[in-house]
């Protein structure tokens, strides 16, 4: 099912196409939100590029869906501007916004079949029969619900509604598509699949901008170009995907993204040409790769379980060892939690050696200097 | 299963408890529908107690009886409709346009079922009858000799005063469903571009018919009966049934006669209640 929705339908070329560099970018401008005297979004600036994917994530209550209300126009900036392209839309209510958006329960309407969902927005924009007819079909083919026109919601699973649920905000063209926690109804499988569908339906529109918002980290790593952070109100951080997930620069954002060990080290010598520096963690010399630290500096070692190796070789240089507490075996995952001089450290690996070691036994754990990532210990955001 | 039926059928044939519904059915019996067989037996016969099936036709095709049929079903659905669209707009705002008070307003509106449907009457009297407030302010502001208003007088001074009594009671079902509406729902056919009017029409509405249905064919019922409203207003040749009924039997004592126009009053009102009971049965409440 996967594998075909949002692949084969010749139409959606010809519209990717057509849209291909259409999209817009949003821009918030020094945007903060209030709830009478509760801030719940400081002034936020940020911006999202035409045709990029920005995962918004941070846990709840963090401001992410307010945030996401206020580009839709359902909340109302405190102060700031919000821009979506060349637009200011801070003052033009949600139905001149040209937006999409999908939100966790769906909110189809339950009185109308698929067909007239998806058409919606459209007659409600005054489009002719014809476009309108064409465009229900390309959505509905688009999210693979084509054989499904003529059912009402309640006649369809969790899954077929969202689908539903995205055709119907494709079906007008948005500039933008908004998506607060469109998978956490579901269940893992299938959320599993409709982040692929999503990934695909990108490919398929890459004109289209997407606000993600999740708190499932793995949705937004897979899914998005860049990740803004949220923690009480802020970005706590924002940046490439890849980058942000290698190179954490605070321990929120190491913590929260792919949930890093970090080590406390006190840094020996600062970067050298190839980018690393040189600290201690105890009796241990590591080399890490380093920003702008200065020799006595206390820092923080970030670690990524996956990093880790129970046996050494000739890029993991770095040996630090561990007690073993526990063993977590997960299938194709083994999940060690060991206890690195009060510092809890988790190991997940593929390949394990035939004798595993007991808990409580010390164990030696390896690592390349490349894998890891210093970031300053005290950074309040 | 079955045995376990078996073993309860003897217990069954002892147990007391079927015969509770002997006493309510017998009150019922007697304080309902014994006085309605009276009703509908008195009908056919004369004051005399003389079997008088004519008498029926004559009075069905009477010019009174037509009249008061007439009056009875243009105010009882000229109000319905006025209660539906007051009540519908009332409920929109309070549902959807948030204003400081909204819930208090919706509380006092409510307390209106609570009062007593004459007692509105007596009020709009002293507010737009002839010696009210708003004729002896005109009077003296423009010095006229006369009370330039005088619709309180007339089947349309019945209507308002239907529409102020009962449209409370299509804002209370109206208000329930529309509670039930997915404020998402909402927020997403704004997002696609639908303007406020057509999310009523398209979204909201259509959550709402049962409870419109149920609204006002609970309005058509107690319209149709209305009394005190009608008498307090004493419009000139504004008679309805219940009136009709009321002057026959009291005043004329024409018994046979008001037992006539009663009956089919009666028939119209358990259709209106069997409407009712339809449409708030699909509303499940
Ligand atoms: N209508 C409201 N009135 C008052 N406070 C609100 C309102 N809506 C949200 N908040 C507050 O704003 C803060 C941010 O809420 P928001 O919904 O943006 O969080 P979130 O990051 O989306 O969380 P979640 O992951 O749980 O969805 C919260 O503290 C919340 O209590
Ligand atoms: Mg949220």
């Amino acid at each position: 099912m996967s594998a075909v929705a949002f692949t084969g339908t010749s139409v959606m070329d010809i519209d990717a196409a057509k849209i291909r560099g259409a999209g817009s970018n949003v821009h918030f401008d020094k945007v903060s939100v209030a709830y009478g005297a509760h801030v719940v979004l400081h002034p936020l600036t940020l911006d999202i590029a035409p045709g990029e994917i920005l995962a918004m994530i941070g846990p709840s209550g963090s401001g992410k869906t307010t945030a996401l209300r206020a580009v839709a126009g359902f909340v109302r900036p405190a102060s700031g501007r919000i821009r979506i392209g060349a637009t200011d839309v801070t003052d033009l209510p949600p139905y001149e916004r040209g937006l999409g958006m999908v939100v966790q329960n769906y909110a189809l309407f339950p009185h109308m079949r698929v067909e007239d969902n998806v058409a919606f927005g459209l007659r409600a924009q005054g489009a002719d029969k014809a476009l309108i007819a064409e465009r229900v079909k390309d959505a509905l083919g688009t999210v693979g619900m084509a054989t499904f026109a003529r059912r009402y919601p309640r006649e369809l699973s969790g899954g077929q509604q969202q689908r539903v649920a995205i055709a119907r905000a494709l079906a007008v063209r948005p500039r933008v598509l908004l998506l607060d926690e469109p998978l956490s109804a579901l269940d893992a499988q299938i959320r599993r699949n409709m982040v692929e569908e999503i990934a695909r339906l990108h490919r398929s529109l890459p004109g289209l901008t997407i606000l993600y918002v999740t708190h499932d980290q793995t949705e937004a790593l897979t899914l998005a170009d860049k990740i803004a952070i949220m923690r009480d109100g802020r970005v706590c951080s924002h940046g490439p995907t890849t980058e942000l997930y290698r190179r954490p620069p605070n321990r929120f954002t190491a913590e929260f993204l792919g949930r890093a060990n970090l080590l406390p080290v006190t840094i020996a010598e600062p970067v050298g040409s190839k980018g690393l520096a040189t600290a201690r963690h105890g009796d241990s010399v590591l080399t890490g790769a380093g920003r702008d630290e200065k020799a006595g500096d206390k820092s923080l070692l970030c670690i990524r379980p996956q990093h880790l190796s129970l046996t050494a070789d000739a890029e993991h240089t770095n040996r630090i060892v561990g007690t073993l507490r526990d063993v977590h075996w997960q299938g194709e995952l083994t999940h060690l939690v060991l206890d690195v001089d009060g510092t809890p450290v988790r190991v997940s690996a593929t390949k394990l050696p035939i004798a595993l070691p007991e808990p409580g036994a010390r164990v030696p754990l390896f690592f390349a200097p490349t894998d890891t990532s210093l970031l300053p210990e005290d950074s309040g955001v | 299963m079955s045995e376990a039926v078996a073993l309860h059928a003897p217990a069954i044939r002892r147990d007391p408890g079927k015969f509770w519904i002997v006493p309510p059915a017998a009150l019922l019996v007697l304080l309902f529908f014994y006085p309605l067989a009276l009703i509908a037996r008195q009908a056919f016969l004369d004051d005399s107690g003389v079997a008088n099936a004519a008498e029926i036709f004559r009075v069905l095709h009477s010019r009174f009886f037509l009249n008061a049929l007439i009056n009875t079903v243009t105010i009882s659905v000229a109000a319905t409709a006025g209660c539906l669209i007051v009540g519908l707009v009332l409920a929109l705002i309070l549902a959807f346009v948030p204003f400081p008070g909204s819930s208090f307003i919706a509380r006092l509106i409510d307390t209106f079922i609570a009062l007593p449907t004459f007692l509105v009457t007596l009020a709009f009297t002293f507010l737009y009858g002839s010696a009210g407030m708003l004729n002896t302010g005109l009077m003296e502001a423009f010095s006229l000799p006369l009370p330039p208003v005088d619709f309180l007088y007339s089947t349309w001074g019945v209507v308002l005063a239907e529409v102020t009594v009962y449209t409370p009671f299509i804002l209370r079902p109206l208000l329930a469903a529309f509670s039930l509406v997915d404020r998402g729902q909402i927020e997403a056919a704004s997002v696609l571009g639908a303007r406020p009017f057509r999310i009523v029409r398209q979204v909201i509405l259509p959550a709402a018919i049962p409870a419109l249905i149920a609204g006002g064919s609970l309005c058509l019922l107690l319209t149709v009966n209305e009394f005190g409203i009608v008498l307090f207003i004493g419009a000139k040749g504004v008679i309805t049934l219940p009136l009709l009924i009321y002057g026959k039997a009291i005043q004329e004592s024409a018994y046979q006669v008001a037992c006539i126009i009663a009956v089919v009053n009666i028939a119209l009102s358990l259709g209106l209640f069997g409407l009712y009971r339809f449409a708030a049965g699909r509303l499940g409440v």
